[in-house]
C-alpha cells in the first residue's frame, strides 16, 4: 500500500480492488470476466459440482464453449416449473431466482459460500447459490423454500419451524429450512447430531439454533414433546 | 383525574401492596394476581408463516421499477488527505446514472470511510463503476490501537478538528478530561482511601477485551424513492423514526415529507439506528438519477465499517472485609470506539454490588478505525467479565462460596433470590454439595481442580448480570375497530426479530375479549403513530403498555355503544369473550361494532408516565458449565443456566428466544470473535464471515431458561424489555468456569486455546506460554492504565 498515489491500471481498480475486499480485480490488471473467458466458466464450475450432477463438459478438442457476454437464454426447474430466463453468463443462481424469478426466499449475505443464508436444493442436496452460475444449474430440479409449502399448507417442517419458534429476524430461517429438508430426506428419523451436521453451514445471528434442531427433531417425530 | 390503585407487586414470596396513581385512560394495571388469557401464553409469531415461506420481504428483497443499484467506494487507508476524485469515466460507463463524491480537501479518518458512491442499473455494474473511479489519497500518520494511541507521541486523530460529541452527558458529579486522543471521565462515589484502608483483603488485576463486530444477516442498506418533493425511504434499520429525523435533516426536507418503512429486518443489535450514508447519499443519488437507487453494504462493508463493540483494558481493584462484605471498588478503563465514542465499561461496577466507595475512571481513546456503534447492553459485558472474575477471585481469597458472596452484596433482592433458584437448578453445583469449591484453585496454586476425565476437566461457574428499565414516552398506539368487528392495532416502529409484533395482539386480545386471529398488527412506517428504536431494552416497555391503553380505551368507547344498545348505563356494561354484557343481557363484539357510528372507532394513546413501582434495575444469573481440553485449550460450554427476570413475560415462546440469544452471542464473545487488523496497515485482516467467527450450531451449547417472574408495578402491563440482560453476565459465567476447570484464570477475550493454554501453564508455575503473535495491535506492550 506504498505510495500515495492510487494510479492503478483503468480496470483493475483503486485500492478498494488492493485491499480484496469485494472488487473483481486479480491485482495484474485482469479482470474476473476476462479471467473466466480465458479458462472457461464451465470448466471452473464444472468441477466444483458433485458426482450427482453432470458437469457440463467443454467441447470439441481443446475448445471451451464460450458463453456471453451479453444474456444468454436459459431455462431452470425451479420447484417443479420451468422457467425460462435470459441473463448474463455471470449471473449467479441466487441472482436469477431473486432478481428474474421474484424467488427472494434465498438471502444474500457473504457471496462466497460461507453463511449458507442461500441454501437451495438440486436434486434434493443442498448448495449455496451464491457460489454457482444459473447456467450450470440447468440440469438439475432446484427447490427453494418457495416450494416447500402446498399453496397455504406449510409443510411439516415449516409447521414445526412456527410452533417452535425456530426463526426470530427470519433471515437466516429459508437457509435452515432447505438445509433442514435435506436433512430429512436423508436421515427420515434424525439424530440431534444429524441436524447440527445439516445445519452446520448455516449461520445465524440471533440464536435460532437450539429451536431449529427442536423443530427437526419434532418434524421427524424424533424429538422430545413440543 | 388520576385515581388510586393497589396492586401486589414484587417476586414469589416477596409480594407486597403498593399503592399507585392511574393517569387518565389508563386501565388497572395488571399484577401477581392477574389471571390471564392469551398474554402470557407461547403464542407463536404473528410473522412465523412470512417467514417460514419466504414471503417476507426485506429491504434487502425489494425492487421497485426502474430501481437502480448504489455502490460505495470507500477509503482503504487508516488515515489520508482526500487530494482529487475523478469520476468521469464513470460517469461514462452505460448504466450509470449518478455519482457522488465526499468533498476534495477532506480528512479521511478510518479505513472504509466513504469517498465516493455510484448508481447504476445493476449491481455489477455499479461495482465495475468504482473500478473506474480514480482516487488520489495522501495517506497520514495513523494509529488504530487503544494504549498506543495514548502514547504522548500517537498520531492524533482529530488534530485540529473537534471532537465527536459524546454520545450521553456524563454522569453527574464527574470530571471529563481531554488530551490528545483520549477523553475520560472520573466518577467518585465515597471515599475511596479511607475506604481502601477498612479493607482485610484486597483483590486487583487487568482484564482484556477485544472489538465485536454486530455482523447481522442482513447487511445495512435502504432504498431511496422520490416522488416529486416526497421521499420515501425503505431501510434495514432499528429506528424507523430516527432514520425519518436524520434524512429530513440532511436533505432539509421537513418531516413530513420523508416516510421510513421497515417491516422486516435481518437484525440489527444495536448498529442500525442511524440513517447513515447508505440512506442518506441513496437520496441524492436518486434526486439525480431521478429513479429510485437501492444501496445495500457488501458484507465486507457491513463488517469492516458499520460499528462495533468497542475494545477493553480494565485495571480493577477491590477491597473487602473478611466476612465478605465489599467496601471499596476502583476501576480504571479504556478502549477505543474508533473515530466515535462509547467505549465506557463502568455499569456493573455502578449497578451490582454495594460498597462504601467506588471510583470509576473511564476513556475513550480515539483511533483511526470505523466509529463503534451500540451492541446489546453497551459497556456491560466487558464490565462484567472483568468484575465477576474479580468477585470469584475475592471468593477464593476469602475461602467463601462465590454465591455467598454475591448474596452479601447484591444491591438487588430479586438477583438473590434468582442465585438460589439457579443453584438450584444445575445439577453440576448440587453434585458438589451445593457450593462451589471454597479453597478451590487459584492462580498459581499449581493444584489443578475440577472434576478430572483424562484431560477434559470440566467446570463450573456463575455470573451475575444487570440491566435497567428504559421506556420512551414517545410513544403513541393507535386502535381501530371496524365495523366488521375486525381490529388493527398500529405503531410505526419495527419488529427486528423480538415479537413486538405478536404481543401487540395478544395485549389486544386479551383488553377486548377476542381471539388472536380478530386482531391485525401494522407496524413499521412512520406514517403510523411514532414509536422507539429498538435499543436499551425499551422496545416492550414502550408500546406494551400504550397497546394496551388504547385497547382499553376502544373498549370503553364501545362499552359507550353497547350501552345504549343495552340499555344499561355504560358504567354497568362489562366487556369479556362473550361480548358486552349489561345487567341480564349481553351482545357480541360484532353486533356491537356494527352499529359504530360512522366507518370504524379510532383511538389513539400515548404512553403515561411509569407509575412510582418498586426497583428499577433487572437481574438475571448465569451458570456456565465447560470442558477444557488441557492438551489442546479448547474450551466447550456444554450448558447455560439461565435465570432472568424481565417483569411479565408477554409471550415465554418468543421471550425464551430472546434469552437464547443473548446468551449464544456471549457464548460467541467469550471464545471466538475478534475483530483483526494488520499491525502494519492498521487494515482490518478479517472483514467476513469466515475468518470473523460467530458461533454456529456446533458450538452451541444447552441453553435452560429459568424465567423469574417479576411484578414490578412500573406500568399497566408489568412486562420490561428483554433484549440486553441475557448477554450481560455470559462470557463471564464462561470464564469463571474454566477457571473453575483449569485452575487458572483467563483474563483476556476471546478466550482462544493458546490463551487458555497459557493459563493453565502459568497455574501450573510454568514460565508463560509464548501467546499468539502479534495478539493484539500491540498487547506486549500494553500497560495497565
Amino acid at each position: 500500500m506504498a505510495g500515495a498515489k492510487a494510479d492503478a491500471p483503468p480496470g483493475a481498480g483503486t485500492s478498494q480492488a488492493e485491499e480484496g475486499g469485494g472488487a473483481a480485480s486479480t491485482g495484474g490488471g485482469l479482470t474476473r470476466r476476462e479471467l473466466f473467458q480465458g479458462i472457461g466458466a464451465a470448466a471452473v464450475v464444472g468441477g466444483m459440482l458433485g458426482d450427482s450432477r453432470r458437469a457440463r463438459a467443454a467441447t470439441g478438442p481443446g475448445a471451451p464453449e464460450v458463453l456471453g457476454p451479453g444474456k444468454v437464454p436459459l431455462k431452470l426447474t425451479v420447484n417443479g416449473t420451468e422457467r425460462a430466463l435470459s441473463v448474463e453468463p455471470r449471473t449467479t443462481l441466487l441472482d436469477a431466482l431473486r432478481l428474474e424469478l421474484d424467488l427472494t426466499g434465498a438471502k444474500p449475505v457473504c457471496d462466497r459460500g460461507a453463511c449458507g443464508a442461500c441454501t437451495v436444493l438440486i436434486d434434493g442436496d443442498p448448495v449455496v447459490a451464491c457460489m454457482m452460475l444459473a447456467i450450470d444449474a440447468q440440469d438439475g430440479s432446484i427447490a427453494t423454500v418457495e416450494g416447500l409449502a402446498e399453496g397455504d399448507k406449510l409443510s411439516p417442517l415449516q409447521q414445526a419451524f412456527v410452533e417452535h419458534d425456530a426463526l426470530q429476524c427470519g433471515f437466516c430461517t429459508p437457509g435452515m429450512l432447505m438445509a433442514c429438508t435435506a436433512v430429512l430426506v436423508q436421515h427420515p428419523k434424525p439424530t440431534a447430531e444429524n441436524v447440527r451436521h445439516g445445519v452446520a453451514g448455516n449461520l445465524c445471528r440471533c440464536g435460532t439454533y437450539p429451536k431449529v434442531v427442536a423443530a427437526t427433531l419434532a418434524a421427524a417425530g424424533t424429538g422430545k414433546g413440543g | 383525574m388520576a385515581r388510586k390503585h393497589t396492586l401486589q407487586a414484587g417476586y414469589d414470596g416477596h409480594l407486597e401492596p403498593i399503592t399507585v396513581n392511574l393517569p387518565d385512560g389508563e386501565p388497572e394495571p395488571w399484577d401477581a394476581q392477574s389471571k390471564l388469557r392469551i398474554v402470557g401464553r407461547p403464542v407463536p409469531r404473528l410473522d412465523a408463516v412470512a417467514k417460514v415461506t419466504g414471503r417476507a420481504k426485506y429491504t434487502q428483497d425489494i425492487t421497485l421499477p426502474g430501481m437502480l443499484y448504489g455502490r460505495f467506494l470507500r477509503c482503504p487507508y487508516p488515515a489520508a488527505l482526500l487530494r482529487n476524485v475523478d469520476v468521469s469515466r464513470a460517469k461514462a460507463l452505460p448504466g450509470v446514472k449518478a455519482v457522488w463524491t465526499e468533498k476534495v480537501g477532506r480528512k479521511l479518518h478510518y479505513q472504509g470511510q466513504e469517498v465516493a458512491a455510484v448508481a447504476a442499473t445493476s449491481a455489477d455494474l455499479a461495482e465495475e463503476a468504482l473500478r473506474l473511479i480514480q482516487v488520489d489519497y495522501e495517506q497520514r500518520p495513523f494509529v488504530v490501537d487503544a494504549t498506543k494511541a495514548m502514547a504522548a507521541d500517537a498520531p492524533l486523530v482529530f488534530a485540529g478538528e473537534k471532537l465527536p460529541d459524546a454520545e450521553d452527558a456524563p454522569p453527574a458529579g464527574s470530571k471529563v478530561t481531554a488530551k490528545g486522543n483520549v477523553r475520560g471521565t472520573v466518577e467518585n462515589e465515597g471515599d475511596l482511601e479511607a475506604a481502601f484502608a477498612e479493607a482485610e483483603v484486597i483483590v486487583e488485576g487487568t482484564y482484556r477485551t477485544q472489538v465485536q463486530v454486530h455482523s447481522a444477516l442482513e447487511p445495512h442498506g435502504s432504498i431511496a424513492r422520490w416522488e416529486g418533493d416526497e421521499l420515501t425511504v425503505w431501510s434495514s434499520t432499528q429506528a424507523t423514526f430516527g432514520v425519518r429525523e436524520q434524512v429530513a435533516a440532511a436533505l432539509k426536507l421537513p418531516k413530513n415529507k420523508v416516510r421510513v418503512l421497515c417491516e422486516y429486518m435481518g437484525g440489527g443489535f444495536g448498529a442500525k439506528f442511524s440513517a447513515g450514508p447508505w440512506s442518506i447519499v441513496a437520496a441524492k443519488l436518486a434526486r439525480e438519477a431521478q429513479a429510485p437507487v437501492k444501496m445495500m453494504l457488501t458484507r465486507h462493508d457491513e463488517q469492516l465499517c458499520s460499528g462495533n463493540r468497542p475494545d477493553s483494558v480494565q485495571w480493577l481493584k477491590l477491597g473487602a472485609k473478611r466476612d465478605g462484605t465489599l467496601v471499596a471498588i476502583h476501576l480504571k478503563s479504556y478502549g477505543t470506539p474508533g473515530v466515535g465514542t462509547g467505549a465506557g465499561v463502568g455499569g456493573p461496577v455502578g449497578a451490582l454490588y454495594k460498597m462504601k466507595a467506588r471510583r470509576v475512571e473511564e476513556s475513550d481513546v480515539f483511533t483511526n478505525t470505523r466509529a463503534a456503534e451500540a451492541f446489546r447492553a453497551p459497556g456491560h459485558p466487558q464490565g462484567c467479565f472483568a468484575l465477576e472474575q474479580a468477585m470469584d477471585e475475592l471468593a477464593q481469597k476469602l475461602g467463601m462460596d462465590p454465591i455467598e458472596l454475591r448474596k452479601k452484596n447484591l444491591q438487588n433482592p430479586v438477583q438473590v433470590a434468582e442465585l438460589e433458584r439457579g443453584r438450584n437448578e444445575v445439577p453440576a453445583w448440587k453434585d458438589r454439595g451445593g457450593k462451589l469449591s471454597a479453597t478451590g484453585p487459584g492462580p498459581g496454586s499449581g493444584d489443578i481442580g475440577g472434576d478430572v476425565r483424562g484431560d477434559i476437566r470440566r467446570g463450573i461457574g456463575m455470573a451475575c448480570g444487570v440491566w435497567y428499565k428504559f421506556y420512551s414516552q414517545a410513544t403513541q398506539v393507535e386502535v381501530e375497530v371496524h365495523k366488521d368487528g375486525r381490529v388493527e392495532v398500529k405503531n410505526g416502529a419495527q419488529d427486528i426479530g423480538t415479537g413486538t409484533r405478536t404481543y401487540m395482539a395478544q395485549i389486544t386480545a386479551e383488553e377486548l375479549g377476542l381471539p388472536l386471529e380478530a386482531i391485525t398488527v401494522r407496524l413499521g412506517d412512520t406514517n403510523l403513530p411514532v414509536g422507539p428504536g429498538s435499543g436499551g431494552s425499551i422496545t416492550t416497555p414502550s408500546i406494551a403498555p400504550t397497546v394496551r391503553a388504547a385497547a382499553y380505551q376502544a373498549g370503553q368507547k364501545l362499552k359507550d355503544v353497547a350501552a345504549g344498545l343495552l340499555k344499561v348505563p355504560a358504567g354497568e356494561v362489562t366487556l369479556g369473550m362473550e361480548g358486552f354484557r349489561g345487567r341480564t343481557k349481553t351482545m357480541t363484539w360484532k353486533q356491537v361494532c356494527a352499529r359504530i357510528p360512522g366507518d370504524k372507532l379510532t383511538v389513539v394513546a400515548s404512553r403515561a408516565k411509569d407509575y412510582q413501582g418498586l426497583k428499577d434495575r433487572m437481574g438475571g444469573v448465569q451458570f456456565a458449565e465447560v470442558e477444557v481440553d488441557m492438551r489442546t485449550g479448547v474450551v466447550r460450554v456444554v450448558r447455560m443456566t439461565v435465570v432472568q427476570d424481565f417483569g411479565r413475560p408477554l409471550n415465554p415462546l418468543t421471550a425464551e428466544s430472546q434469552i437464547n440469544g443473548g446468551v449464544i452471542q456471549g457464548v460467541s464473545y467469550a471464545l471466538f470473535e475478534d475483530r483483526r487488523l494488520d499491525r502494519h496497515t492498521g487494515q482490518m485482516v478479517n472483514p467476513n464471515l469466515e475468518a470473523y467467527k460467530i458461533l454456529t450450531v456446533n458450538d452451541c451449547p444447552e441453553i435452560r431458561v429459568v424465567m423469574f417472574d417479576v411484578h414490578p408495578g412500573f406500568n399497566n402491563t408489568g412486562a420490561i424489555g428483554l433484549g440486553e440482560p441475557p448477554t450481560v453476565p455470559t462470557a463471564a459465567a464462561i470464564a469463571n468456569a474454566i477457571a473453575d476447570a483449569i485452575g487458572g484464570r483467563v483474563r483476556e477475550l476471546p478466550m482462544t486455546p493458546d490463551r487458555v493454554l497459557a493459563a493453565i501453564a502459568e497455574a501450573r508455575g510454568e514460565k508463560r506460554a509464548q501467546a499468539t503473535p502479534g495478539a493484539d495491535q500491540g498487547s506486549d506492550q500494553r500497560k495497565a492504565p
